[in-house]
């Protein structure tokens, strides 16, 4: 009889490699890095064909800034299929429980009995706000200079971690409220490409008057779902190691 | 020049320690935590790459900015998928034969 921590030490240390593979391993590491550090170093730099095209193209693209040009106009088809690939994530860790039982409501539910340290909440008080207008900031300022739709998902998703942290908010992710803002984001994107599609003709090719309006009703819905499926992601996961054995099943 | 290279050996850096890492190491979570050191490592090489002197290339910025949404989806995943794992072996523990 052995206790579980021995258990496990035992476990992981049937798995680990003998010391002369770690060697071997180690050796071989040392050479591909040196290749590749030759190869970069060697084959120089390739004439940057599309930073010209993205540049010469930039008027059309309803930006300013290049990346987000390329993120949301000229690639946006990876972009939609990347807000397709988060969401698939969202349904996965998702918990497989009823949604009829909340129906629309709030998903984010304040347990007021339980009291907050007063310096917690007063850091929460001004940090929460703060998050969301820098978050905002970060969305507009998108189409000028560096900013745009998943860095303002990523700091209004930290503002969502720090409350669930404190430990009185509880995000209720089988909502119908949470699952429309889940789902938000890749549903406006396919619904401004199908509208598209219908008037001109092209799926992704915005026309040139209005793509930066497009551009930014699509970012606004990424943002709200990036946020929602970042700290989905986080309390669903947190829920999961938090929860009590017997009851994980 | 010389930042650019520091860049890229830095990048080349971080990915050889991945792969070592993600090999080596016996528990799922390392092997996750060396995994994305690797591509932390292949975006700084793909940064490194869109420099050319005054002007930069804005293709892959836009791929970096990319992956790392994915990398964070992957990880979340296989965060997922470890716990279950670990819950699996929690009821499986009393069986020696394993």
């Amino acid at each position: 009889m052995f206790t579980k921590l021995e258990f496990r030490k035992r476990e992981a240390n049937r798995r680990e490699l003998p010391p002369f593979a770690v060697y071997a391993l180690g050796f071989v590491v040392i050479v591909l890095s040196v290749a590749l550090m030759f190869s970069v170093v060697v084959s120089g730099k390739a004439a940057p064909k599309l930073a010209g095209l993205a540049a010469e193209k930039l008027e059309a693209s309803g930006v300013e800034n290049p990346v987000t040009a390329v993120l949301l106009n000229f690639r946006s088809y990876d972009t939609l299929l990347e807000i397709a690939v988060l969401l698939i994530v969202a349904i996965a860790v998702l918990p497989a429980r009823s949604s009829n039982a909340a129906g629309v409501a709030h998903f984010c539910s304040a347990d007021k009995q339980d009291v907050l340290n007063p310096v917690l909440a007063a850091l929460l008080r001004w940090l929460v706000p703060l998050a969301i207008l820098v978050g905002g900031y970060l969305l507009w300022t998108g189409a000028y200079s560096p900013g745009g739709a998943f860095q303002a998902g990523a700091v209004i998703a930290g503002a969502g971690v720090a409350l669930s942290l404190a430990g009185r908010h509880e995000f209720l992710w089988h909502t119908t409220a949470a699952r429309i803002v889940i789902n938000l984001g890749l549903f406006v994107f396919i619904a401004v490409a199908l509208s598209n599609a219908l008037l001109t003709g092209t799926t992704l090719q915005y026309p040139v008057d209005y793509a930066g309006m497009l551009i930014l009703v699509v970012e606004i819905a990424a943002t709200v779902s990036i946020a929602a499926i970042l700290l989905l992601l986080f309390t669903e996961l947190k829920a999961m190691v938090d929860a009590p054995r017997e009851g994980r099943q | 020049m010389t930042q650019d290279l520091l860049y890229n050996a830095t990048g080349i850096a971080l990915f050889g320690i991945g792969v070592f890492g993600a090999i080596v190491a016996a528990h799922i979570i390392r092997k996750l935590i060396a995994l994305n050191i690797m591509g932390i490592g292949v975006f700084m090489v793909l940064l490194a790459t869109a420099r050319h002197g005054e002007i930069t290339d804005p293709v892959p910025h836009a791929m970096v900015l990319t992956g790392i949404v994915v990398a964070v989806a992957g990880t979340a995943l296989c965060l997922w998928l470890t716990l279950r794992i670990r819950l699996l072996d929690d009821v499986n523990e009393g069986d020696p034969q394993r």
